[in-house]
């Protein structure tokens, strides 16, 4: 608000003059952008080139047993991954994780949305969803063996219930905080059903309920490894904990660094896809900030 | 017609009455630390007028709006649109509200934005587009349907909210202090593009105010609230010939007595 007044007093004519020099901004931030962007690659990315380099370096001569060289992990990360066990473990990790992680987005927002608007559905689940989200979910491992077995259903069970409360607390949170003024323009303006959800509702709430699923999203990851610790016979968590019991170091180094590569991936496509999600989010902000 | 709610009063004159105001009362909370805001007001509006509503700084003049766009239910009382009673928001009314920013949906375009009401109203996509088109041409932005409201400056937002209401196509179009929130030469600018828009429409228009300039030199007639809680203190014609100019209107005399008037009546005790 205050941007838009003070760009409206800045200019002392037409409406049209004050577009003009809008643009003109965009224009100049964005090959300043460009620049920001590669350096920002680089101060993000010097720090862990210089760490592997050492890592390299320091792992190549040693003769210590738990610190295989890095030389060697990378040569069994190939074999293992690339691609023996691609298709019968990394596969199923990865499709337990998304069908749990999927389930959760779905749960979560949905109820949310839902929840949120009737305010006695508030009142009475929300002490029972902090009750339910305090539970650790690896502590849910046993009962979910008992009643599910150790297939991949309990792990997806397991991962989207873990996964659930993160999205629908920030739904819940940020349904409730949209702007009261945005109620009253779609009753004014009759918008309803699909409109009022999809064009009012969710976009409304759409930077609380996005910051929800990246929590969901790394708890859904972390849960997928735990689940496959603690009870499984396939996926990467099963064969990193299976090599470091039968002292395969190389191979649990490797499974490590297969697990820290996905990880960070699953940030990075989330980051992304944010970005295009909120796009107006971020230019508003930057809006804000260039006035 | 719905004779039911039509009340004896308004049954004589009810061809030229668009809007009938008997009685609202609006009361907040309750018991002892109920707090009265309209105090049983009575106006009425007529087809095609511009009605100007003036009043002090929390006078409840929105509140009256809301109440008049069916946002909020009065305590007692009750309001009219074409005789049938107003419980909700009727379908033939567009309202500006005063917070551009907060009112627009900065996650959609100008054009969606001004398309966003009328998905529901069973027109086609054609229809739509072109209707928008139309109301963005009437307000002077034809040539930014794809930016994005936060990328406009405060008038040309504000601008945005006048077509979207234009889009929709009401018979009663209501503004709650539209012009607050810009300066004045963006001001004047936008209170001649009201007039503009009202001839080529030919809506019937309230707005709310506390801008005694803006209500006389905009409006037929002024209806003047005194402080907390609301009464109507009187209903003043504006007899200043129309068109309205910035600058020959509040030049001319009898501008400057109306504007004095309704000075003294807003100050009065």
């Amino acid at each position: 608000m205050r941007t838009a007044r003070r760009s409206e007093s800045s200019n002392t004519g037409t409406a049209r003059r004050s577009e003009s020099s809008n643009t003109g901004t965009a224009r100049r931030s964005e090959s300043s952008s460009m620049r920001r962007r590669l350096r920002s690659f680089a101060i993000e990315f010097w720090l862990p080139v210089l760490i592997v380099v050492l890592w390299w370096v320091g792992s190549a001569r040693a003769d210590l047993v738990f610190y295989p060289p890095l030389a060697e992990i990378l040569g069994r990360f190939q074999d293992l991954w690339l691609f023996d066990r691609f298709f019968t473990d990394v596969i199923p990790s990865l499709r337990n994780m998304l069908v749990g992680y999927a389930l959760s987005c779905l749960v979560g927002v949905g109820l949310g949305v839902v929840v949120a608007q009737v305010r006695i559905a508030r009142h009475a689940l929300e002490p029972l969803v902090h009750f339910l989200r305090s539970i650790p979910p690896v502590a849910l491992v046993p009962i979910a063996i008992l009643v599910l077995g150790f297939g991949p259903e309990m792990k997806m069970t397991i991962i989207a219930f873990s996964a659930v409360f993160a999205t629908l607390i920030a739904t819940l949170d940020g349904v409730r905080a949209a702007d009261p003024v945005l109620a009253e323009v779609t009753r004014v303006y009759r918008v309803s059903g699909r409109d009022r959800l999809f064009k009012v509702i969710l976009p409304a709430a759409a930077p609380q309920i996005l910051s929800g699923l990246q929590v969901s999203l790394q708890i859904a990851f972390v849960v997928m490894i735990t689940s496959e610790m603690l009870a499984s016979t396939e996926g990467i968590g099963y064969l990193t904990i299976l090599a470091q019991q039968t002292f395969a170091i190389t191979d649990m180094w490797a499974g490590m660094l297969l697990l820290g590569i996905l990880g960070y991936l699953f940030n990075l496509l989330f980051t992304l896809a944010e970005r295009r999600v909120l796009h107006w989010h971020i230019g508003m902000r930057s809006q804000a900030k260039t006035h | 017609m719905m004779t039911g709610v039509m009340t004896e009063a308004s049954i004589p004159e009810q061809t030229d009455q668009r809007l009938v105001i008997e009685e609202l009362r609006k009361t907040y909370g309750t018991g002892a630390a109920a707090k009265v805001v309209l105090d049983g007001l009575n106006f009425d509006v007529r087809s095609g007028e511009f009605v100007c509503i003036v009043g002090p700084s929390g006078a409840g003049k929105t509140t009256l709006l809301k109440c008049l766009a069916g946002l909020l239910p009065p305590t007692s009382g009750a309001s009219y649109l074409d005789g049938i009673q107003i419980d909700g928001p009727p379908e033939k009314l567009a309202l500006v509200f005063q917070e551009y920013t907060r009112s627009l949906m900065p996650w959609l375009t100008v054009e969606k934005n001004v398309t966003l009401p009328l998905s529901n109203k069973g027109i086609s996509k054609r229809e739509r587009r072109t209707r928008a088109q139309e109301a963005l041409e009437a307000v002077g932005l034809a040539d930014v349907p794809s930016k994005y409201p936060w990328q406009l400056s405060g008038g040309m937002q504000q601008r945005v909210a006048i077509a979207r209401a234009l889009a929709y196509q009401p018979e009663v179009l209501m503004m709650d202090e539209p012009f607050a929130s810009v300066d004045a030469q963006t001001r004047f600018e936008l209170e001649d593009l009201t007039l503009r828009v009202r001839e080529q429409f030919g809506i019937t228009i309230v707005l709310v105010t506390h801008d005694i300039d803006e209500a006389v030199y905009l409006a037929d007639r002024v209806v003047v609230l005194g402080s907390a809680p609301a009464q109507v203190r009187e209903i003043i014609d504006v007899d200043v010939t129309s068109p309205r100019d910035q600058v020959k209107t509040k030049a001319d005399p009898r501008f400057t007595e109306l504007r004095s008037r309704v000075f003294e009546l807003i100050r009065a005790r």
